[in-house]
């Protein structure tokens, strides 16, 4: 009885420990900046490392990213840089970006950089992409670049193709990172190619969602709502129900502002599968 | 069958009310329809087959009736409705069923070797167990009395020709003036049966194996506490009418009982009992040779419960005050594997992970006016709740219901008043009835259910109210030396009748399904039952029994309600002397001219069949042995029944021989 007694007052000691070690952490909120993401790259140049981080790994598609600076002579990570980043694919006959966004720090007062890069396409043995990476520290400009792994997605995560209007246009997958058997909030971007270096989001457009099961009779799921912009040069969120786990094939239709669909086609009794569409399995 | 024979006995029948004028000796009547099952050597010898399934023994009674999707597990419906308004209790104990397609009522995890008696109540006066529309049975199972040292063993044997089921059973019994315990078991075996005309029914068969064992002790002359334990395990159970099988089905259930007799106390009986019983339940379709996808259907269910009912005489009043808690886990599971073994398996929740709480006080007085008539109040409250414990499920249904609370809470209020009137064999009684149920799990909380028999998924739906029943019921009868007859009639008037109706927005999973139904409610449905039962005794060892029955049910918009009984008729003529015994029977249906096209119901044919039994009792030296021989269904007919799910046809004829051997 007596040792019990003891073991339950070690569990309440350690119990209060724990919690106070949690308010610890909140003052310290650099470890949660980088919670869930793990680094995938470092690279150097004369005065800086610059660290990646993903949630998993770099891949072809929508990509958040997270950037640390640290100076090399302090080891301290830099808070103040502003940074804006080119991600460039080298083909054998050309060379052209993808579309990204601006980098901006995760809180005022901590290390974090961030953006998303859409890789529309995946490396091969003789076409790759590199990162350059420039910021500016108190009026100093740095600059910094690196090759970048990124290999072919399993799932079907990016869309790059001509629409109707000659556009070319391209749709990627960017949320949810773990799909559940619920309404899911689904974030997209569309964004068209301008010229080999610009490929900002297009505006006002909608795009038409309908997830299918093709191993179960291709059956549709029920209350998913097409994405749409709540405001210019945002990325696109909808909702998408998934009724069960398994594979999923997330059949699209881009339509433009005036209701033109520029790609993918509606499911029907004939037509059981989307040209333009995103798949996975979970 | 024959829904007509043996022991219809309304304890009224005894003649209970002695001729005495003392008030406080009067008893009171009960209405309450009590089929005996067995167990005790005399009445075996009067059962036809006294070796049938539970449900066999239910459905004789003119309020049961079976929905059956094969050879094994049949449905109970009680006054023209099925499991969700129905409570169906063993001992007092709630349990429910694991299966999201009713494929295991709890009538399936018992035995006739485990049972004494069902207690059947009509409507309202059901109430004691908890909430209920259309009525409750309540399963006895068989109670050894304190004695003198003695040991008893039996030994049931059995075999139908038709499904080849062979039936072996024993049991072992030891009492003493302070200690009982008893024990029995039973084994059934069949393969699949052949319905008329030599039709081979495919994935009919079934085995099932069932223990059970009590034991008592006295701890004084008027208190006493028993335990009980009951094991029931069937496997590769043929459903012949569903796309799917049983691989097992498999229930423990258990009871630990206290009951105090005071002495010289307005309280007459006071009896608590705490139990637990787990279900496991799986269905599987790997024997079936064309599925379009291949899934295996898990269910469990886990209740806790407890009863604390007290009896109570007080001068002409006849009290009972039962408060009853139970706390209930339902979970069940879908996973499909696709065609591509490189993808992953399909995974949902049927039911997730649904619990239910209810705690309810029931309070019933009987109270006897005089020697003739009687009145009888009851009323119960009780809270309910529901609380949906799978995140994953939660979520799942959310998809259909995005603003829906993990938790719901009900109250669920009941009462009934009967007025019943006896003098020199002519009886008459009324009676009124108010009651409310919570939704089932599968239509509060069903995730793509699919019905078979109208092809649709079903979907629960977490908003619906309350169903409420209003009822009414009256019977009339005469009873002189050498022939009686009674008709009895019930109606009900349910309001937020729960059903199914079809979204044609939504898209079916189930391949091949012909849509989605979402549970709701139609404002009404009324429903109506009349039966008539008569007795002719042609002479002290000649009896001629009859029963007629007539049901209907409408929805509010004048459209038949699913499985409502045509016209049912059954009579048998039955000898019983000294040692000798024999049964002859007629039972059949009319027409089923009110089906529900709506429900996918077509017009079931009438159809008549025969009966024919005889019994023989052997005595060597201490020893005796009941033999039962007879056939049903003698003239081979191919029929089915407006309850046969999917109009799968019943069996044909069929030989049985049952031996029961007692030392």
């Amino acid at each position: 009885m007596k040792n019990q007694l003891k073991n339950i007052f070690a569990v309440l000691v350690m119990a209060l420990a724990l919690t106070s070690c949690s308010k610890d952490e909140d003052v310290n909120p650099i470890i949660d900046e980088l919670a869930d993401v793990t680094k995938f790259k470092e690279f150097t140049n004369a005065t800086h490392t610059l660290e990646l981080y993903s949630h998993s790994s770099v891949e072809q598609g929508y990509n958040e990213i997270k950037i640390r600076i640290k100076d090399n002579a302090t080891n301290v990570y830099v808070k103040n840089a502003s940074v804006s980043w080119t991600p460039l694919m080298h083909m054998t006959m050309m060379t052209h970006s993808c579309p990204k966004s601006t980098v901006e720090k995760v809180s005022p007062d901590g290390t974090v950089y961030e953006g998303y890069i859409v890789f529309q396409m995946a490396q091969n043995s003789t076409e790759y992409w590199d990162l350059k990476i420039d910021y500016t520290i108190n009026g100093t400009t740095f600059t910094a670049t690196s090759i970048i792994d990124v290999p072919a997605s399993i799932d079907r995560k990016v869309n790059s193709f001509t629409g109707t209007d000659g556009v070319k246009y391209i749709v990627a997958y960017a949320e949810p990172h773990h799909p559940k058997v619920a309404l899911n909030e689904m974030v997209v971007g569309i964004f068209k190619m301008q010229d080999m270096m610009n490929f900002p989001i297009v505006d006002g457009y909608t795009l038409k969602i309908d997830p299918r099961m093709p191993s179960m009779g291709n059956h549709s799921s029920p209350n998913n709502i097409n994405a749409t912009q709540s405001a210019a040069g945002d990325l696109y969120k909808g909702i998408m129900s998934l009724t069960m786990t398994g594979y999923w094939k997330i059949n699209l239709q881009l339509s433009k502002p005036d209701g033109t669909i520029v790609k993918g086609e509606e499911i029907t009794g004939t037509v059981t599968e989307s040209s333009l569409y995103f798949d996975f399995e979970f | 069958m024959k829904k007509f024979i043996l022991f219809f006995l309304l304890i009224s029948c005894f003649p209970v009310i002695s001729q005495e004028n003392k008030k406080d000796t009067l008893k009171p009547k009960d209405l309450k329809e009590v089929i005996i099952i067995g167990k005790k050597a005399q009445l075996f010898e009067k059962q036809a087959k006294p070796l049938s399934s539970i449900d066999e023994y239910l459905q004789k009674s003119a309020k049961v009736d079976m929905i059956k999707r094969g050879a094994y597990a049949w449905e109970p419906i009680i006054n023209s409705m099925p499991t969700e308004r129905t409570l169906v209790t063993i001992d007092g104990m709630r349990i429910f069923g694991a299966c999201t397609d009713k494929m295991d009522p709890i009538t399936s995890y018992v035995e006739v070797s485990n049972l004494s008696e069902a207690t059947l109540s009509s409507g309202q006066e059901g109430a004691c167990f908890g909430s209920t529309i259309g009525g409750s049975i309540d399963l006895k199972r068989n109670q050894s009395d304190f004695g003198n040292n003695k040991w008893d063993f039996n030994i049931n044997s059995g075999f139908e020709s038709n499904n080849k089921q062979k039936i072996i059973g024993a049991s072992i019994n030891y009492t003493d003036s302070l200690f009982y315990v008893s024990s029995d078991f039973m084994l059934r075996d069949a393969q699949n049966y052949v319905a008329g005309n030599n039709k081979e029914i495919q994935f009919s068969q079934f085995r099932k194996i069932n223990f059970s064992g009590t034991t008592g002790y006295k701890l004084a002359t008027n208190k006493l506490i028993e335990g009980s334990v009951i094991y029931d395990k069937a496997s590769n159970v043929g459903y012949p009418a569903l796309p799917m099988d049983v691989s097992i089905a498999e229930a423990l259930i258990t009871s630990l009982e206290y009951d105090y007799s005071p002495k010289k106390s307005i309280i007459t009986n006071w009896e608590t009992k705490l139990y637990f019983n787990t279900i496991m339940h799986r269905m599987d379709d790997t024997k079936r040779p064309l599925v379009p996808i291949h899934m295996d259907m898990p269910g469990w269910s886990k209740t806790f419960g407890y009863y604390s009912k007290i009896k109570m005489n007080f001068k002409s009043h006849h009290f009972l005050v039962n408060l009853n808690s139970f706390y209930t886990t339902a979970v069940a599971e879908m996973t499909m594997y696709p065609s591509n073994p490189n993808e992953k398996p399909m995974f949902m929740y049927t039911w997730p992970d649904v619990r239910t709480f209810y705690n309810g006080i029931f309070i019933e007085d009987n109270y006897v006016l005089n020697c003739h008539s009687g009145i009888k109040f009851s009323a119960a409250i009780g809270s309910h709740s529901n609380k949906v414990a799978s995140e994953f499920g939660l979520g799942s249904l959310q998809i259909f219901y995005p603003n829906m609370n993990a938790q719901k809470n009900r109250v669920l209020k009941s009462f009934s008043s009967n007025y019943n009137y006896n003098k020199n064999g002519f009886e008459y009684g009324i009676g009124i009835g108010y009651g409310e149920r919570a939704p089932s799990v599968s239509e509060g909380y069903g995730f793509y259910l699919f019905n078979s028999f109208d092809g649709f998924d079903h979907i629960g739906n977490p908003n619906l109210k309350n169903e409420k029943s209003l009822e009414g019921n009256a019977f009339l009868g005469l009873k002189k030396e050498k022939w009686n007859a009674k008709i009895s009639a019930s109606y009900f008037h349910i309001s937020n009748y729960i059903i199914g109706k079809p979204d044609t927005t939504l898209v079916p999973m189930t391949i091949g399904a012909n849509g989605v139904k979402i549970y709701s409610a139609f404002d009404y449905a009324t429903i109506y039952n009349v039966s008539l039962s008569t007795e002719y005794k042609l002479s002290n060892y000649l009896k001629w029994n009859s029963q007629l029955v007539v049901s209907r049910g409408k929805d509010c918009n004048a459209v038949n309600l699913p499985f409502i009984s045509p016209f049912n008729y059954a009579t048998s003529i039955t000898y019983f002397k000294n040692k000798i015994s024999s049964e002859f029977s007629v039972q059949g249906n009319g027409i089923q001219t009110n089906y529900s096209a709506l429900y996918r119901e077509d017009k079931t044919p009438d159809y008549v069949i025969l009966n024919l039994s005889f019994g023989y009792n052997f005595k060597i030296n201490k020893s005796k042995i009941i033999t039962k021989i007879g056939a049903e269904n003698l003239l081979d007919a191919y029929y089915s029944t407006y309850s046969d799910w999917n109009n799968l046809p019943r069996m044909g004829r069929n030989i049985f021989l049952n031996l029961n051997y007692s030392l």
